[in-house]
């Protein structure tokens, strides 16, 4: 019955027609970061750069004070990888004896810690400015990928809780009858039987991390440790209009993300749906 | 005799939970240990150093005249005393509830459309998928200043609307107390509807096409059955995809601070841009407390309305 029709081809033609639009400002983007600044002033903005340049570019990569923005590529890198780590270590085994044991406790605290997932961090936020000041963390990579950690356990925790209920017990049943420790049987049986569940976590943190502007903006503003989103920021309030040096700024901070969603952009779908499922 | 000693299998062997039910491992002896609380101690005292102790703290700033530095004075409600009469805070909550309700609505509608349009048969839907989640992993803030130069006065936009002959619909789109919202609203949903979309693509790869063909086969015409079949079978990936959209519009900061700053006359302000300046522009960390407080409530109340409007309403029947 669903055959190709001359509607599926019209259906694709409109989706085709809707994703152009949709990717027109990227053509913005890269058209005008490539002109001369007098061009990317004077000529329309849909106009081919007549002298396609790399200056904008050049100049970028030399102006800049303490946050440049190889840097700032450096420091989101760093405190990336540093809450994601922290998640998958603490969140899977925090996850794994909050639904594994089956006291009330247990379920008590696990839903305490749901609760973290809807109430908003920004209530919290001033408090922990005031203390990462007071114990000079404040403008530190560790510091801010600590709180990176913290802020999204509970979504790790409800996370990997959801996926380790469908895992079937008996594995772990086996591997202690066969003599293994309980950190043996977590670390070789059920760890390994999460991957789906950390892949899905990676990803979603990973990016909510990256892309955060708002807790770095409070924490690392001004500091040598200030991430990618801040560091643009801080640019582009300061070129004003100069568009073709703020696009090529843009560009530098959008490809390492857009290469790594195109290289693995199956696993960035699964894992965003992969992990809502549940 | 042998027969009357066997006993029927299925009262030694205990009942299964029934596949794809969701339920928590049957109580059992304790054969395993599964692990011990100190694993979990490090991952629970984050969650309570941050969500609950610092959380509290922040609430109970909200009684006070705190700087940011030195001592502060307990004030009582003064500072909610000052929210009501304060006429910018009213505009940055409307202008919040304004955004999330759009966006959660536009983004929702043309996401659907977009899965529908992409779920059976197109060729080219892999392709298309990866390019229209593509908005969905970048940066909300370099997005914003892409869309900045698309807005400004001289800009693309206009330079179209002048090219197709509608120069009447040529504003200055991010300095008309007007209009400037709309660009706010334009690039959220811009770099969402791919989320939505592939929430949605999800849900409909459960949809069974038997069903579909059978109701197609009853007479039931494409709309009928979208709107009987799909959308009830849909429902799981409404919910999760209107509550992700809800938070994500209540929260907004990012696109406002790129593209306006909150700008003109405060027309495109939102909570939480005002919380940031107030609190930490201006130092007034007593009265941003204040405020986030505010945003804390509307952010659980519109949670809680809409886990309430989207729950399953065929659940238990």
């Amino acid at each position: 019955m669903f055959r190709y029709s001359k509607w599926t081809l019209l259906r694709e033609v409109l989706l085709w027609v809707a994703a152009l639009i949709m990717l027109l400002p990227f053509y913005l983007l890269i058209n005008t970061a490539l002109k001369t600044s007098a061009d990317a002033l004077a000529t329309p903005a849909f106009q081919p750069a007549t002298n396609p340049t790399f200056n904008s570019f050049i100049d970028v990569f030399q102006s800049g004070g303490s946050a440049t923005l190889l840097l700032g590529l450096f420091n989101s890198a760093v405190i990336t990888a540093g809450a994601v780590i922290g998640l998958i270590v603490f969140g899977s085994a925090c996850a794994y004896v909050l639904t594994r044991r089956l006291s009330r406790v247990s379920t008590v605290v696990y839903y305490m810690v749901l609760v973290g997932i809807v109430v908003p961090a920004q209530l919290g936020l001033v408090p922990l400015y005031i203390g990462a000041r007071a114990i000079g963390l404040l403008g530190s990579p560790f510091g801010m990928a600590v709180v990176y950690t913290a802020m999204l356990m509970p979504l790790a925790v409800f996370l990997y809780g959801g996926f380790m209920r469908a895992v079937p017990v008996e594995y772990e049943e086996s591997a202690t009858i066969d003599g293994a420790s309980p950190l043996r049987t977590y670390v070789q049986i059920v760890f390994p039987l999460l991957a789906p569940a950390t892949g899905t976590i990676s990803i979603m943190t990973g990016l909510i991390v990256w892309n955060d502007f708002f807790t770095p903006l409070i924490f690392l503003n001004g500091s040598s440790a200030a991430t990618l989103p801040v560091v643009v920021y801080s640019y582009v309030t300061g070129l004003v209009t100069q568009w073709n040096n703020i696009f090529a700024i843009l560009i530098v901070a959008l490809v390492p993300i857009t290469v790594l969603f195109l290289i693995m952009q199956k696993r960035f779908i699964q894992g965003f749906t992969g992990g809502l499922k549940s | 005799m042998t027969a009357t000693q066997q006993i029927p299998l299925d009262s030694v062997v205990p009942e299964r939970p029934e596949p794809g039910r969701k339920s928590r491992p049957r109580p059992r002896r304790a054969l395993t240990r599964y692990g011990s609380w100190w694993w979990a101690m490090p991952a629970l005292l984050a969650v309570l150093g941050v969500h609950y102790v610092a959380t509290t703290i922040g609430g109970a700033y909200a009684f006070t005249d705190f700087k940011g530095i030195g001592s502060f004075e307990w004030i009582g409600f003064d500072n909610f005393t000052r929210i009501v009469g304060d006429k910018k805070v009213f505009g940055s909550i409307g202008n919040t509830l304004f955004l999330a309700i759009a966006f959660l609505i536009i983004t929702n509608v043309v996401g659907m459309i977009l899965a529908l349009g992409l779920n059976r048969g197109v060729r080219s839907r892999y392709i298309l998928r990866t390019l229209l989640f593509l908005p969905v992993v970048l940066s909300p803030l370099a997005v914003s200043y892409i869309f900045r130069f698309i807005f400004q006065v001289n800009g693309p936009l206009n330079a179209v609307l002048g090219g197709l002959g509608l120069t009447d619909w040529q504003h200055a789109w991010l300095a008309d107390p007007t209009w400037a919202i709309f660009t706010i609203l334009a690039v959220m949903v811009w770099q969402n509807i791919g989320m939505a979309m592939i929430i949605y693509l999800a849900g409909l790869a459960t949809v069974p096409l038997e069903i579909e063909e059978a109701a197609a086969i009853d007479g039931a015409g494409p709309w009928a059955r979208f709107r009987n079949i799909t959308l009830p079978l849909l429902q799981p990936a409404v919910a999760i995809s209107t509550t992700l959209t809800l938070t994500q519009g209540l929260k907004v900061f990012d696109q406002v601070q790129g593209m306006t700053g909150g700008g003109p006359y405060g027309a495109t302000d939102t909570l939480s841009t005002v919380i940031y300046r107030q609190t930490f522009a201006n130092g007034q960390f007593g009265y941003g407390a204040a405020l986030s407080l505010v945003f804390t409530v509307i952010v659980v109340i519109a949670a809680a309305a809409q886990l309430f409007l989207t729950r399953d309403r065929n659940a238990g029947k």
